[in-house]
């Protein structure tokens, strides 16, 4: 288990009994202490020890590396979602840091376990990245780094066009999506199969594109309408139909498979860096410092929640919120009679002595994302208390500017930028556009337009992959557009400019 | 660790981009402002992965803080969020490069060869290099870490040593010193020597092709050569010697006299460089236009008979401009015909700077 100092080793015991006392249920624990370059080398590639080789995880460890060295900015914990947990330590950070950082690591572990959004989450994680590195390193050494790397940039252009809610609907066709994240099997007689004990072996027994799996997979015909209803799983749909090699077909599967893991993180990152800072600030005070340590502690804890003027910090929203609800739930600061109340001195001293904050905030972890969890305890005295603000940006300044501290406004845009993880939503409407073969996609517009120039790189590589034309349907600069790249050039036509003989 | 190879991976990608835009950058003076001794920063086009995504200018966002509504915020990605990479306009990155590297990119994208150093002029430089440990010496240079652990080592093996309560008391016996051995090392020594001619007609733009191109021709030399020494010498109708900045900021007026600055270098390398020690890399850039015709039959002698036979490379880069007649390019071309010591370049605009720097350094000498 680890392989911490005596000294932390007693402070881990310590700190795991008291955070199962005060509640929380967690997988085991493991903590390593590292380097701080090799928690740079981790942390660049997203917590895990293993990823496929790309340049973008050298990217990100240049930028956290240069950030240390010149001390702007400093990784404190880093925590992976399996089973069990695996957190790791920096070396060489005080003793009061690592305590801390054992505290919150409890908090995510629990809210890891708990939550329902993460239900659906492979848990050994680990060992499916490490079985993806292997994979791709193999098409590397058969088809060369340049080409393999190029088309990994390219699926990693399209990584976020996924169907984030699919793994928790349960109609039959997305059980088919959930195990394609698994690993890819294609719907197949289950005969033609090997038998597989562990999940994350099933790819290597039973590979895509072996011969069975190669006769039984769907060919699909393209019908006038294809795909018959708006397909929001744009990397399932391009695996399915679009003309790739079988190794360029698991590339993307492996895209695919590693973006769905991490939706639940990208859901609930104000709920659990909320939850995670609520249990470490409790469980340090309370319990786990001596006097001589609150100083320190509180000015790392203040560092966390800091708060850039105009910035968002999550941590921050996420603990004040989780604290509101406590103390709302408490003084029983709820329900309709709560909310019908005029008198704001009545309401200001509103106190049941209810009691049930604690049970409460338990109940929230489990059943709630970041967008419900705003949606519903997200209050206008919340916001008046946090000082909340709109912030847009006005071309005539060419500056970003406070808006509004309206709390409607507030909340919508807060909202807006949670839902879909302020990802645009876009479909794939139709596979044949005009009868010739071409993608068409569809971006719901919600009043925010995309942004043009990566908006024509990503038609690009989305066209490499189609091999056909791909066309787009959006709004940009007001107007309703369709978007094309044939393969040479991008070219643009308004959706009222089009014959009155074809479709739009 | 292995993402040590995602990150050469990394540089190499930005290193193509850089050789990709190379002929951009020869010609951008920016750049040069931004050198800082080791580093220049190089603006790179994108390196990021393209997404559908919402415009940032567009969306707006939630914050937190003071302020009436009108005031200025700092917006999106700002320091203290730590999520780097979502400011607007991020997709221009700045990148450090080492002089070194970039020397390299340079080599690689001209197709230079490396400089074969004169002959026989390597001298053995004495160097103290301290990489070996003794009992004495100065505090100053006490190591703290071999001295504990050899404290450690006699409280263990004395019994001292108390887990609990690991208190080390080293004595005078524990402690080691960082030591100097002297090592010989070969050195190539060189300088360069640029001669600019000042004179009315070189106007701002010429200067500023004259600046470009020898701080590419610095950048080249300093990887071949360590410890790369430059002096600069203006000349109107009489030459001084001034320092880097003055070169590229004065500006004068009056006559051109081009051999009054060929026999203030004879003076300088006669003074300064031994002609066995050093290689000697003099460069002129002028618009071409000398007094007269003796002036510049002096000049083809002092050539003749100092520089060429000396020197590893003489280059006279003639800086295209409305007064100048140019002259004198076709005088030395004239007079000294396929002579491979001297090289000459015509440097129309700026965008003939990369053909000329190839023509000065691609004869690897």
């Amino acid at each position: 288990m680890g392989n911490l100092t005596p000294e932390l080793e007693a402070e881990r015991k310590k700190i795991c009994k008291i955070a199962a006392e005060a509640g929380l249920d967690f997988f085991d624990t493991i903590f390593e202490l590292v380097s701080y370059k090799e928690l740079n080398a981790v942390a660049a590639r997203g917590g895990f020890p293993v990823r496929y080789p790309h340049w973008k995880f050298g990217m990100e460890y240049e930028k956290l590396s240069k950030g240390y060295e010149f001390g702007l900015s400093k990784i404190y914990e880093l925590v992976i979602n399996t089973d069990p947990c695996y957190a790791y330590l920096m070396e060489g950070n005080e003793f009061i840091d690592q305590k801390l950082v054992m505290a919150h690591v409890f908090g995510h572990c629990d809210f890891f376990k708990n939550n329902m959004w993460f239900s659906k989450t492979n848990r050994k994680m680990v060992d499916a990245m490490a079985n993806h590195a292997t994979r791709v390193r193999r098409y590397v050494d058969r088809y060369g780094v340049d080409t393999v790397e190029d088309f990994i940039d390219k699926c990693l252009s399209l990584e976020n066009l996924i169907d984030r809610y699919a793994p928790y609907t349960s109609s039959a066709q997305v059980v088919e999506k959930v195990n394609a994240v698994n690993g890819l099997n294609l719907p197949v007689e289950d005969s033609k199969k090997f038998t597989v004990n562990k999940e994350y072996m099933e790819s290597f027994i039973n590979p895509v594109g072996s011969s069975s799996q190669r006769e039984s997979q769907p060919r699909i015909e393209t019908a006038p309408s294809f795909p018959a209803k708006p397909e929001k799983d744009i990397l399932l749909f391009l695996m399915h139909n679009a003309p790739l090699e079988e190794w360029q077909q698991d590339v993307l599967s492996i895209i695919r498979e590693e973006s769905y893991y991490f939706v639940p993180q990208g859901m609930t990152k104000i709920m659990n860096e909320g939850w995670a800072s609520y249990w470490h600030s409790k469980l340090m005070t309370e319990k786990i410092m001596d006097d001589s340590e609150i100083i320190d502690f509180a000015d790392r804890h203040s560092g966390t929640m800091a708060m850039a003027p105009g910035g968002f910090n999550p941590y921050k929203i996420g603990i004040e919120l989780m604290r509101n609800i406590e103390e709302r739930w408490n003084k029983g600061q709820h329900g309709l009679e709560w909310a019908e109340c005029k008198d704001l001195d009545a309401k200001k001293n509103w106190n049941t002595k209810a009691g049930k904050g604690r049970e409460k905030i338990f109940q929230v972890r489990r059943d709630y994302n970041d967008v419900t969890f705003i949606d519903e305890f997200l209050t206008e005295e919340f916001c008046v208390e946090n000082k909340l603000f709109v912030y847009q940006f006005n071309k005539q300044k060419n500056k970003f500017e406070i808006n509004t501290r309206d709390f409607p406004l507030i909340k919508k845009q807060l909202l807006f930028q949670l839902t879909n993880f302020g990802q645009p939503i876009i479909n794939v409407v139709d596979a044949n556009f005009e009868n010739r073969g071409e993608l068409l996609l569809a971006h719901l517009f919600e009043g925010v337009e995309l942004q043009p120039d990566y908006m024509y790189e990503t038609l690009k590589n989305l066209q490499y992959i189609w091999k056909r034309p791909v066309n787009i349907a959006t709004v940009m600069d007001n107007e309703g557009r369709f978007f094309r790249f044939d393969g040479k050039e991008v070219s643009s036509i308004a959706f009222n400019d089009l014959p009155k003989n074809e479709s739009a | 660790m292995s993402i040590l190879k995602d990150q050469n991976r990394f540089k190499d990608i930005i290193r193509g981009k850089i050789k990709d835009n190379f002929k951009k950058y020869v010609t951008h003076g920016e750049m040069i402002g931004k050198r800082e001794k080791e580093y220049v920063k190089i603006p790179v086009p994108s390196v990021d992965i393209p997404r559908f995504k919402y415009g940032k200018k567009q969306q707006g966002g939630v914050g937190q803080g003071q302020g009436q509504p009108g005031d200025s915020v700092d917006g999106p990605g700002e320091p203290g969020k730590g999520e780097a990479g979502d400011k607007p306009g991020e997709h221009n990155l700045e990148v450090e490069v080492t002089m070194e590297e970039l020397a390299d990119i340079l080599g690689e994208a001209l197709e230079l060869p490396r400089i074969e150093p004169k002959g026989n002029n390597n001298i053995d430089v004495q160097k103290n290099k301290y990489t070996s440990r003794n009992f004495v010496g100065p505090d100053s240079l006490r190591m703290f870490k071999s001295s504990y652990k050899e404290a450690l080592k006699r409280s263990i093996a004395c019994g001292d040593y108390d887990p609990d309560n690991p208190v080390i008391v080293p004595i005078r016996r524990d402690m080691r010193f960082l030591s100097s051995k002297p090592v010989k090392k070969p050195q190539t020594k060189a300088v360069v020597i640029y001669m600019m001619d000042v004179s009315g007609s070189m106007g701002e733009e010429q200067k500023e092709i004259v600046r470009l191109e020898s701080f590419w021709i610095n950048t080249w030399l300093t990887k071949n050569y360590k410890g790369l020494e430059t002096r600069f010498i203006i000349h109107d109708a009489a030459a001084r010697e001034v320092d880097e900045k003055t070169f590229f900021s004065t500006s004068e007026s009056g006559g051109t006299l081009i051999s009054s600055a060929y026999k203030y270098c004879k003076k300088i390398i006669d003074q300064d460089y031994p002609l066995n020690e050093w290689n000697i890399y003099p460069f002129h850039f002028s618009d071409g236009d000398n007094w007269s015709g003796d002036d510049t039959r002096f000049c083809i002698n002092l050539l003749k008979e100092f520089f060429l036979p000396n020197v590893n490379m003489f280059g006279y880069g003639q800086v295209e401009s409305k007064y100048g007649s140019g002259q004198f390019y076709r005088d030395l071309e004239k007079q000294l015909p396929n002579d491979e010591r001297i090289v000459l370049s015509r440097i129309e605009s700026k965008d003939k700077i990369i053909d000329s720097i190839k023509d000065f350094l691609g004869k690897g000498k």
